[in-house]
C-alpha cells in the first residue's frame, strides 16, 4: 500500500517562512520611505507569494515519496536547478556583454548617456560588473559546482528544495541589485554595491548554498574528495567570510535603502580591498579553477597531469591570496609596510597561479591533437593560457613602482578583462559547452563548427579589447607625469582623454565581437536543446567495469 | 597603559606573534602530505576521477 503523503519539514516551513516574509513585505512597500525600497519590497512581496505557490503547486504535483538517492544501483542525480542556473548565465552573460558594450561606446560618444540618470555611465558600469561577475560567473559556478560535487561524489545533491532556494534565491538577489543600481541605490563600494537588505538576503541564500554543497560532501560514496570540491569550497566558504566582513553597514530606517558601513577612511578602505582582492582570488579564480580541473580531463579524456600539484596548487593559493589586497592601495593613507606586505604577497602568487597553469596545460599530455578537432577544448586551453598570461601581469602591476604608472589608467581595466573575457569567460563558455548536452542528454553540441566562430570571433575581440587598453593606459599614465622643462605638469587631463578617445573605439569594437560570440553560443545551445539528438542512456548490464 | 594578562591575551599574543612560522609549518606539512611516496597510488587514482562516471 502506497504511504500516505505528507508535507516534509522544509516544504511546510519554507510555506510558512515565505507567507511571513510577504506579509512583511509589504509592510515595508507601504511604510516605504524611498520610492526603490517601496519597489523591491514589493517585488519580494510578490516573490514570496510565488514562492508559496509553487512550492504548495510542487508538493500536490509530486508523488508521495521523494526521489530517491539511487535507480538501479546508480546515483539518481538531481539536474533541475543545474539546468536553470546554465540557462540563466547565458542570458544574463549576453545581458552584463550588452551593458559593457554600451558603457564602452559611453565612453568613446558621451552623449550616449542620454543625460538620464537611469542610463548614466555611473549607475550602468556597477550593472555591467554585477552582471557578468556576479549574474554570469556566479550562475556558471552555481552550475557547475552542483554537477561537479555529485558526479565526483556519486551522490545525489542534498536537500529537496535547498537546491531551488539557493538557485532561484540567488538570482532574485541578482534582480534586486540591478535594479537598485539603475534606480541609484548603492553603498558605493565597489563589487559591493548592494545595499542592506539586498545583502542580507544574499547571506540567507549563501548559507543554504554552503549547507547543500557540505551535506553533498557528506553523503559520498567516493571515499576521496576530489580536488575541485576543495576549490569549490574554498570559493563558497571565503565568498561567505569577504560578504560578512565588507558589508556590516547600519540602515538608516528598516524602511529605507540607504545605509551608513560601520567604519570610515582608511580602515574602510583595507576592508574594500581585502574583499575586492579575494572577490577576484576566490570568486573568479578558486572557483574557475575547480572548472579546469573537472572539466579539462573529462573533455581531454585524460587524468590531471599532477594530483600532487593540484594539491599543492590549492593551499599555496589559500595561504597566499588573502594577503594581497593591499596592492589597490599603494601610495594611499594606508601604512607602508602594509602596502608592501600586500605587493610582497602578490609577487609569491605568481608561483601558485603559474603551477596551477602547467598542471590545466599539461592535463592535454597525449592529447594535444584533440586541440585542432576539439574546438570546446581549445577553448577550455585558451582559458588556461590567458589565466596564466593575467596572473604574470597582476604581480607585476602590484610592484610599487610599475603601480605608479598603472594605477587608475586603462592599463587595470585591460589587466581586469585579460582574466575576465580570457579566462573566466572563455573556461565558462567551455564549461556550458560541455554541460547542456550532459545536461539534457544530448549526443553532443548542435554545431562544432559555430563554436569554432564563436572561438575566433571572441579571441580576436579580447585582443583587441586588451591591447587598445594596454596602449590607452600607458599613454594615458605617461601623459599624466609627464612634465614640462619649467616644472609644469606638461598636460591637462582633458588632453589625456582625446588622447584616448580612437583606444576607446577599438575596446568598443573588441566588446562588441565578444557580444557577438556569446550570441552565437546561445543560438548553439538552444539548437543543442531543441534538435540535438537523444543520447540513449545504454542498460545498467552493458556499463563497463571501472 | 599596561597590558592586563588574560588567557585571551597569552593565545592571541602567541598566534600574533608566531603566525608565520604556525602558517609555515602547516603548509610544510602539506607538501609533505602531498609528496609522500605511500601516498602516490592514492592521488593516481583520484587524478582519474572525472572520468570513471556513472
Amino acid at each position: 500500500m502506497p504511504k500516505a503523503k505528507t508535507m516534509t519539514t522544509g516544504e511546510a516551513g519554507l510555506t510558512l517562512v515565505f507567507a511571513v516574509t510577504a506579509f512583511l513585505c509589504m509592510i515595508g512597500a507601504a511604510k516605504a520611505l524611498d520610492a526603490p525600497f517601496a519597489f523591491h519590497a514589493s517585488l519580494s512581496a510578490a516573490a514570496s507569494l510565488a514562492a508559496v505557490f509553487a512550492i504548495l503547486n510542487r508538493y500536490y504535483d509530486r508523488p508521495a515519496a521523494l526521489p530517491p538517492q539511487e535507480i538501479n544501483g546508480r546515483p539518481n542525480y538531481s539536474m533541475g536547478p543545474i539546468k536553470f542556473a546554465a540557462v540563466a548565465s547565458v542570458f544574463w552573460g549576453i545581458a552584463g556583454f550588452l551593458v559593457g558594450l554600451i558603457i564602452a561606446a559611453q565612453l568613446a560618444w558621451p552623449a550616449l548617456n542620454f543625460d538620464l540618470p537611469w542610463t548614466s555611465f555611473g549607475r550602468l558600469r556597477p550593472l555591467h560588473t554585477s552582471a557578468v561577475i556576479f549574474a554570469f560567473g556566479g550562475n556558471v559556478l552555481i552550475a557547475t559546482s552542483f554537477y561537479v560535487v555529485q558526479k565526483s561524489c556519486r551522490a545525489r545533491l542534498a536537500g529537496d528544495l535547498a537546491p531551488w532556494f539557493v538557485v532561484l534565491g540567488y538570482n532574485f538577489f541578482i534582480l534586486i541589485a540591478g535594479t537598485g543600481y539603475l534606480f541609484g541605490v548603492t553603498q558605493s563600494k565597489e563589487y559591493a554595491e548592494p545595499e542592506w537588505y539586498a545583502d542580507h538576503w544574499l547571506t540567507i541564500v549563501w548559507v543554504v548554498y554552503l549547507l547543500v554543497f557540505l551535506m553533498t560532501l557528506v553523503k559520498r560514496k567516493e571515499p576521496h574528495i576530489f580536488v575541485a570540491n576543495w576549490f569549490y569550497l574554498a570559493f563558497i566558504v571565503t565568498i561567505a567570510v569577504l560578504h560578512l566582513g565588507n558589508n556590516p553597514a547600519l540602515p538608516v530606517s528598516v524602511f529605507g535603502s540607504k545605509s551608513y558601513i560601520a567604519w570610515g577612511g582608511v580602515q574602510d578602505a583595507m576592508f574594500q580591498w581585502w574583499y575586492g582582492h579575494n572577490a577576484v582570488g576566490f570568486f573568479l579564480t578558486a572557483g574557475f579553477l575547480a572548472i579546469m580541473y573537472y572539466f579539462i580531463p573529462k573533455r581531454a579524456e585524460r587524468p590531471i597531469y599532477s594530483y600532487r600539484l593540484s594539491i599543492i596548487h590549492f593551499w599555496a593559493l589559500i595561504f597566499l591570496y588573502i594577503w594581497a589586497g593591499p596592492h589597490h592601495l599603494h601610495y594611499t593613507a594606508l601604512p607602508d609596510w602594509a602596502q608592501t606586505l600586500g605587493m610582497t604577497f602578490s609577487i609569491m602568487l605568481w608561483m601558485p597561479s603559474w603551477g596551477g597553469m602547467i598542471n590545466g596545460l599539461m592535463t592535454l599530455s597525449g592529447a594535444w591533437d584533440k586541440l585542432r578537432t576539439d574546438p570546446v577544448l581549445r577553448m577550455l586551453v585558451v582559458s588556461v593560457a590567458f589565466y596564466g598570461m593575467s596572473t604574470f601581469e597582476g604581480p607585476l602591476m602590484s610592484i610599487k613602482v610599475v603601480n605608479s604608472l598603472s594605477h587608475y589608467t586603462d592599463w587595470t581595466i585591460g589587466h581586469v578583462h585579460a582574466g575576465a573575457l580570457g579566462w573566466v569567460g572563455f573556461v565558462s563558455f567551455g564549461a556550458l559547452y560541455c554541460l547542456v548536452p550532459w545536461l539534457w542528454e544530448r549526443k553532443g553540441l548542435y554545431s562544432l563548427k559555430l563554436v569554432n566562430w564563436h572561438f575566433w570571433i571572441a579571441t580576436v575581440g579580447i585582443v583587441l579589447y586588451i591591447s587598445a587598453m594596454w596602449v590607452s593606459g600607458i599613454l594615458q599614465g605617461l601623459m599624466w607625469r609627464a612634465y614640462t622643462s619649467l616644472g609644469f605638469l606638461e598636460y591637462s587631463f582633458i588632453e589625456t582623454v582625446e588622447a584616448m578617445h580612437p583606444f576607446y573605439i577599438i575596446r568598443a569594437a573588441g566588446g562588441a565581437l565578444f557580444l557577438i560570440g556569446s550570441l552565437i553560443m546561445a543560438y548553439n545551445l538552444w539548437m543543442t536543446v531543441r534538435v540535438g539528438e537523444k543520447q540513449v542512456q545504454s542498460p545498467v548490464a552493458l556499463q563497463p567495469a571501472e | 597603559m599596561k597590558a592586563i594578562l588574560t588567557v585571551q591575551n597569552i593565545t592571541s599574543d602567541f598566534v600574533t606573534s608566531f603566525w608565520t612560522p604556525i602558517f609555515v609549518g602547516i603548509f610544510v606539512a602539506i607538501v609533505t602530505y602531498a609528496l609522500w611516496p605511500r601516498n602516490k597510488a592514492t592521488f593516481d587514482e583520484a587524478a582519474r576521477i572525472p572520468l570513471r562516471e556513472e
